[in-house]
């Protein structure tokens, strides 16, 4: 086959076979990116609890402006129309809609219900106790209204029900419906069906409540209603804005680079086949790079798709040297092939940034593994794209406008510092370097930012909105929690009430402040049957029921609708989950219970003792292992991600030093000195430094994705240096102009679309944008002026 | 949801109570002796209101009694009542056990042996009766008062008796009337009289000086 075909041929063999494997991937945009490809136990449990947990479900809805009375109105009407949709499977805004139905259902349950049936409890003196206790509560005006109840039940187990699952007090209410405590919103909380990890699900139910909420306006024709607004926050809504915003950010920005980079180049070649050949190395770069991707993890997380922008940086170079370095080439052909001269350089530059990113391979954290395949198998598709498939397509005597004078220009700026002894460069060089270090040294506490929370694209007006919503609502955040697993439902049940026992322990020790647990909604079996077989015989109750009552001022007739009420639970069925249908104590219980794969876990979120107080895990730790609860596990959701991230972290640090490691191995095979090797590193290290001393001075707290930036300076750096190597070796003074006419081309490109990353609104592109777009302007100013012969 | 079981207290009483309340029978007859002249009552009213309202503190001690039909003798207790200007209440009981009752605006928080219970009186008004009929009458709001009750006055500034029966319906199904005596700026004696014919009285007594 005729070569000058054949290669581009197999190029577009591989693209289309890349593109078809980029349009059939898996694409993820869940939290999964952050969480450890190989979980220990407790972060299986972070996980499960970030992805699917109940907490990951709740979407909290406000509605503010128009008048107090309208809002309850509307939000009426919105959460009879949410609770008809079966994405909710919970909707509550304080109507009391079911409250008949959980009246009902406790009263009906309630010997298997509290924890005070007990046989001792329905002998004569226990009675007598519980008796006189109920009389005595009776004295207020809130207990003169429970006397009711007293005939049916005269040991106030209604009551001590309500006080076990009543661990918080109540939003605030205004005409039937939750407002915050300054009435200026009338609030709800839905619980979707669907895990928050399911992104897309959590955008249906957004649009569901707008939809409703549109509805429930229209119900109300009047200026008013229509002045209501809604609001929503929790997980979900922010994940789905998130992924929003980070769309938007990268398809803007890519449109917004693109144009200005081809504009560039455009304005420098004054050629729209260069043009469009240029762009092939990039394209085919990102396509075979997402390909690989996929090919090696299965599936792509989307934010490595955001940083795909990252690799135009570099693989656009590529062709801007092709072009700019050939021309002479193209016009005399006794000039030595760019192939030969100028190839060799752009591969050590590629292999240089392979060994960069290769460091990011190992690393735990799934989106930093896959960003290092992304680039690695970008780089290299796009540079020898570049190599093989540019000079076969390019047209014969074909040159691109001639950027020489651009090139004398620069190298007149030049060489006033090239005028400098080089004991000189050295100095300004070491004064650099010891500034930018005592910089770093006097920010060292506070450099590195090691809250996943830095990671995060919702932004801290928006944190502290839904902060609010849940201040209202009572439903803080759960930090802390105590998980216990097990193979069925009712053996987690079990564990549950072994280890309530453990901390309501710690409750009267003030260790915390209480707790919740699935078993108060759904005790046991066991439990059940044990409190079952509390209730005495009627026989038996009667006559303690008659010894009970003596000196009480109660005729034990009147307490024959007790006897018949416990007759009845003696022989009544237990309690399963079904019997919670229709109550609103089944979002409760289902809140609190996890089922996945084969295992049940049962949540015990703990409250502190006062809401500012930090909990001590250790010590509830510790009591559960006393106890021997070895299914039981301590998990403090925001230590745990927090610590996941710090490994991260420092894993990516000391996977990075490895990796400018392996460079200098790489340079000192192929430079053959230490000397070209400290040349070519200097400026590349000086400005990673000044960068990092820059951020640190504006009070930027380092995150992991400033460390890939600063992998990136690197990466893109190393092609100046080793430029200005070859130039100082090879004495070839002919070249020069155009080595530094490309050089600050490609260095413009780059700056330009890393630069506008740093006006975006999401955390990450604003870190990248602003390590590398200075960097990669310091790298070339530093390697232009301190690499010389 | 923690939440949902909020409030579900009083909602178990009240669902109860409202079912088990008998139809109001055999209502006892206001003594009609006592009624003044509606005019003439006004301006003592007032006198009376306006009296109370100049009160910015209050601190009085109580003897309260309970007659229910479910008990054979009355349930007594006692303790402290205290009252800030305009609209704070704190109902002390100190035997036969301890138990603090505070009406602060529209939220009334009930705390015994360790718990608390939190009520939002605009969520459950059919409480209202047993606390604003008090509260309104100490801080000498007669117009806080008209929102809730029929308001009818009898005696002198000297000797005074405030008989209030609630407006609303729902209200009348737990509360059949309130009589409030007093003299001057000092509240004496309360009695509610509840539709099921239970009924409690509350003497009150300004502590002595320390």
């Amino acid at each position: 086959m005729n070569r000058r075909l054949g290669v581009p041929a197999l190029w577009l063999l591989c693209v289309a076979l890349a593109s078809v494997i980029v349009m059939r991937a898996h694409y993820v945009t869940d939290l999964s990116a952050f969480l450890p490809a190989k979980p220990t136990p407790a972060q299986q449990l972070l996980v499960d609890q970030l992805r699917d947990g109940p907490a990951s479900r709740l979407i909290l809805i406000a509605l503010e402006q128009g008048e107090p009375l309208t809002r309850a109105r509307v939000s009426a009407a919105l959460g009879a129309r949410l609770r008809r949709d079966s994405q909710f499977s919970s909707v509550n805004n304080g109507e009391p809609v079911t409250e008949e139905r959980d009246r009902q259902f406790l009263f009906l349950h309630r010997y298997l219900l509290s924890d005070d049936v007990t046989p001792a409890r329905f002998a004569a003196p226990g009675l007598h106790a519980a008796i006189e206790d109920t009389i005595g509560g009776l004295a207020s005006p809130e207990g003169l209204l429970l006397k009711s109840l007293l005939p049916n039940d005269p040991t106030g187990e209604m009551l001590h029900i309500i006080d076990q699952l009543q661990r918080t007090p109540a939003p605030a209410t205004s005409d039937g419906v939750w407002v915050s405590l300054d009435g200026s919103r009338a609030l709800a909380v839905a619980q979707t069906a669907a895990g928050g990890s399911d992104t897309d699900a959590q955008a249906r139910a957004i649009e569901a409540i707008r939809a409703a909420f549109a509805a429930a306006v229209r119900e109300y024709p009047t200026p008013a209603a229509a002045a209501v607004q809604l609001k929503m926050s929790g997980p979900g809504v922010f994940a789905v804005s998130a992924r929003a915003k980070i769309e938007r950010a990268a398809v803007r920005l890519s449109i917004a680079s693109s144009i200005l980079v081809v504009a560039l180049l455009f304005a420098v070649y004054r050629s729209l086949p260069a043009l469009a050949l240029g762009l092939a190395p990039v394209a085919s770069g990102a396509v075979i790079g997402i390909a690989a991707v996929a090919l090696v993890f299965g599936t792509v997380h989307g934010i490595t798709l955001g940083f795909g922008i990252t690799l135009i940086g570099e693989s656009v170079d590529y062709s801007i040297y092709f072009f700019v370095q050939s021309r002479p080439v193209a016009l005399n052909k006794a000039s030595p092939s760019w192939q030969r001269t100028w190839w060799p350089t752009i591969r050590l530059g590629m292999l240089t940034s392979v060994c960069g990113f290769a460091s990011l391979l190992p690393s735990g954290f799934p989106g930093l593994a896959q960003l290092g395949v992304y680039s690695i198998s970008g780089l290299v598709a796009a540079a020898l794209v570049t190599r093989y498939v540019l000079p076969a397509l390019l047209p014969s005597r074909f040159a691109i406008h001639d950027v020489t004078p651009l090139g004398t220009q620069v190298a007149r700026l030049l060489n006033r510092s090239r005028q400098l002894r080089r004991w000189q460069l050295a100095a300004i060089g070491v004064v650099i370097a010891a500034a930018a270090l005592s910089v770093l040294h006097q920010h060292v506490g506070s450099l590195w930012n090691r809250e996943l929370a830095a990671l995060s694209p919702v932004s801290a007006a928006d944190q502290n909105y839904d902060a609010t919503l849940r201040g209202d609502l009572g439903a803080a955040d759960v930090r802390e929690l105590v998980i216990v697993s097990g193979p069925t439902l009712d053996s987690v049940l079990e564990s549950a009430e072994r280890a309530a026992q453990v901390l309501g322990g710690l409750v009267g020790t003030r260790v915390i402040g209480g707790f919740d647990s699935p078993a108060n909604y759904l005790p046991s079996a066991a439990t059940q049957k044990a409190r079952r077989t509390s209730l005495p015989g009627p026989a038996q109750l009667q006559e303690s029921v008659r010894q009970a009552t003596a000196g009480l001022g109660l005729d034990s007739e009147r307490l024959q609708p007790f006897l018949r009420d416990v007759e009845t639970a003696r022989n009544a069925p237990l309690i399963t989950a079904q019997d919670l249908q229709g109550t609103s104590l089944r979002a409760g219980f289902d809140a609190l219970i996890l089922h996945q794969r084969d295992r049940w876990n049962a949540l015990l979120p703990l409250h502190a003792v006062a809401a500012a107080q930090a909990l001590d895990t250790a010590r509830v730790t510790a009591a559960l292992q006393r106890a021997e609860l070895s299914d039981a596990q301590v998990l403090d959701l925001k230590r745990e991600s927090d610590a996941l991230y710090a490994g991260y972290l420092t894993e990516a640090i000391r996977l990075s030093l490895a990796g400018v490691l392996a460079i200098i191995v790489l340079l000192l095979i192929t430079l053959r000195s230490p000397l070209r090797v400290m040349r070519v590193l200097a400026p590349l290290l000086l400005a990673v430094l000044t960068v990092a001393a820059g951020l640190a001075l504006c009070g930027v707290q380092l995150t992991i994705l400033h460390l890939v930036g600063m992998l990136l300076i690197v990466a893109v750096g190393s092609n100046y240096a080793l430029f200005f190597d070859r130039q100082a070796n090879l004495h070839e003074a002919g070249g020069e102009a155009l080595t530094l006419a490309s050089l600050v081309i490609a260095n413009a490109s780059t700056v330009i679309g890393f630069g506008l990353l740093s006006f975006s609104q999401v955390p990450v592109l604003v870190a990248l944008g602003t390590t590398v777009a200075p960097g990669a302007f310091l790298a070339l100013l530093f390697a232009a002026v301190l690499s010389r012969a | 949801m923690r939440w949902c079981a909020a409030g579900l207290l009083m909602l178990a009483a009240f669902s109860a109570a409202i079912g088990a309340a008998p139809v109001a029978t055999a209502p006892d007859a206001p003594n009609q002796a006592t009624r003044t002249a509606p005019r003439a009552g006004i301006a003592e009213l007032d006198a009376v209101m306006s009296l109370l309202a100049m009160r910015r503190h209050g601190r009085v001690e109580f003897i309260e009694q309970q007659f229910l039909h479910i008990l054979n003798h009355p349930l007594e207790s006692s303790g402290e009542m205290l009252y800030d200007a305009p609209d704070r209440l704190e109902k002390r009981t100190l035997l036969p056990r301890a138990e603090t009752l505070v009406l602060a605006g529209a939220v009334l928080t009930a705390e015994r042996g360790g718990h608390s219970h939190v009520l939002d009186l605009r969520r459950y008004p059919q409480i209202l009766p047993f606390v604003e009929s008090i509260r309104a009458t100490l801080a000498g709001d007669r117009s806080a008062l008209e929102r809730v009750f029929h308001v009818e006055f009898a005696g002198s500034l000297q000797r005074w008796s405030l008989t209030l029966t609630p407006l609303d319906h729902q209200l009348m199904r737990t509360v059949k009337q309130v009589q409030i005596d007093g003299s001057q700026d000092q509240l004496q004696r309360v009695e509610i009289r509840q539709t099921d014919g239970d009924r409690s009285l509350m003497t009150l007594r300004t502590p002595a000086a320390p």
